[in-house]
């Protein structure tokens, strides 16, 4: 491993300005990459936030026991899409409404306002079929008059969110596609200026794996270098469009370490699909 | 130790390489392989380091047959060869000791084992002084004698010389044809593809000659004089 090691260093010494330019193609392939996946990351948590909102009114029936009522809130409570739930009397709907609406203040007169139990799901369960479901169940209770969620509005969220997620895998395989090839390249034209040295290897008897070694090696390189480079880069726009932009999230560091091996791991399967292919025709 | 048995070899390009060749090379055994070029001498070394396979017949080397051998054998076949080209085939970058070193360390050898092995050799081939030198600061006569020097420092059974001395003066050729006899006379066998008729006639070496793709004199069969059985080529009458 250590010559395969070295060969792949002497590789980068020999040919400095070649191994600088496709280091710096795969960091810009990785950086495009790595600020669609700042974007998403950002549109993720924005709509996670949102998400975590989203909440189910069941309106009471007025005339209703309040002992009843409680009851039931306590079985809401028990179900197990429900983190909380939070019982209203029409008091409380009265006040709110007030102190939200302060210029109808006069409008609303006591018991205008139904009390409702206000149940707020676990994080995940926010989806359209779930939160249906546990409207379904609340509806179910004889005192229950109205059940309310926004229906449309969290059918759209959970929409926008797919066609993220799509969007941003589509662009995520193709920039990965794109340092594939990149490296593929490189590799190929490393192979292809090594011919003569490979023909020694063979000819004293080095296995393909160790004539592949060093190869796959300097992919790895070019790939985790290219990742570290576009990390910085990312950091770099991150940090400008904080300041004159907008304030966003940037990656954990358990993402941007997964970044850069993303980076190494493109690396080296671009050099051995391209050493693969050329140390056949060498 | 290596044993042609009816060998053809077919280019997909190209006319016959080979037609029915059958000899065998002995342990030990020094021997030319001569003909006009075209005539199969390398082709003959290529399927004896299995850079080629035979069309048909078989070609056996160390007891491996080129018929069952497998990809994966070849390399541990070819340490056991050691192959000099008439273009030295060396890496330019790298010092004649690093040149000879690197055929040990493909090899997977122990690093601790790699200088003493390189030196030896080195200093077999009289190069010994010049260890860190480039092949461009290296005459012609010394960047084969590092060739053969990284051809033998694996001990292989045979040196495979394919026109050794195709590329250097007579002064040098003398020199490298010398140490391939020494290198026999220390028990590798040697096979040695050649155009210089002179260097075969001042030998009484065992001499395989070809021509167009067939073996068309072995004097190994016809005795040590081979009389009026051998071609002119090898007798002197006249120069191919």
């Amino acid at each position: 491993m250590s010559l395969a090691f070295r060969e792949a260093v002497r590789a980068f010494q020999r040919a400095p300005v070649l191994s600088a330019l496709s280091i710096t193609t795969i960091a810009f392939s990785l950086f495009a990459f790595g600020l669609f996946g700042l974007v998403a990351l950002n549109l993720r948590t924005a709509l996670q936030q949102v998400e975590e909102r989203v909440e189910i009114r069941a309106f009471v029936a007025q005339g209703t026991a309040p002992e009843a009522v409680s009851a039931a809130a306590g079985d809401v409570a028990g179900f197990p899409e429900v983190l909380e739930v939070r019982l209203v009397t029409e008091l409380e709907a009265l006040e709110r409404a007030r102190r939200e609406l302060g210029e109808f203040e006069d409008v609303f007169e006591e018991g205008i306002l139904p009390a409702s139990l206000e149940v707020r799901l676990k994080p995940g369960m926010s989806d359209p079929t779930t939160v249906g479901t546990v409207a379904r169940r609340l509806e179910s209770y004889d005192f229950v008059d109205d059940v309310r969620f926004g229906e449309e509005w969290v059918e759209k969220l959970y929409r926008l969110r797919t066609i993220a997620s799509a969007a941003g895998i589509a662009l995520g395989l193709t920039f990965a596609l794109v340092a594939v090839i990149i490296i593929g390249s490189t590799i190929r034209m490393a192979v292809l200026a090594r011919t003569s040295e490979i023909h020694i290897m063979r000819l004293v008897g080095a296995t393909d794996g160790f004539i592949r070694a060093p190869f796959l090696i300097e992919g790895f390189l070019k790939g985790l270098l290219g990742g570290l480079l576009a990390l910085g880069l990312t950091w770099f726009a991150f940090q400008i469009v904080g300041q004159f932009v907008v304030r966003a999230e940037y990656f954990t560091p358990a993402y941007a370490v997964a970044g850069v091996f993303i980076g190494a791991l493109l690396g080296l399967i671009g050099s051995a699909v391209s050493v693969g292919r050329h140390l056949r025709r060498v | 130790m290596i044993r042609f048995t009816h060998v053809s070899k077919q280019y997909a390009r190209g006319g016959p390489a080979l037609e029915d060749v059958t000899f065998h090379l002995n342990r030990g055994e020094f021997a030319f392989l001569t003909g006009p070029s075209g005539a199969g001498k390398s082709t003959i070394l290529k399927l004896i380091y299995v850079s080629e396979r035979p069309t048909s017949g078989e070609v056996r080397v160390d007891g491996r047959s080129s018929v069952t051998l497998s990809r994966r054998e070849i390399p541990i076949l070819r340490r056991r060869l050691g192959v000099v080209f008439q273009d030295f085939r060396l890496l330019p970058d790298r010092t004649a000791e690093q040149n000879v070193a690197f055929a040990l360390e493909v090899t997977g050898a122990a690093s601790s084992a790699i200088g003493p092995k390189v030196a030896r050799v080195l200093t077999q081939v009289g190069l010994a002084s010049k260890n860190t030198a480039l092949p461009h600061e290296l005459s012609g006569g010394e960047l084969q004698r590092v060739a053969i020097a990284r051809a033998l420092v694996n001990d292989p059974l045979v040196l495979l010389a394919d026109e050794p001395t195709g590329n250097l003066d007579e002064r040098a050729s003398r020199g490298i044809f010398q140490l391939l006899r020494e290198i026999n006379a220390a028990g590798t066998a040697v096979l040695m593809a050649t155009h210089d008729l002179t260097l075969v006639r001042s030998t009484d070496f065992r001499t395989l000659e070809m021509n167009r793709g067939s073996m068309v004199y072995d004097s190994a069969a016809s005795g040590p004089d081979a009389g009026p059985a051998a071609p002119a080529a090898i007798t002197g009458d006249s120069v191919r």
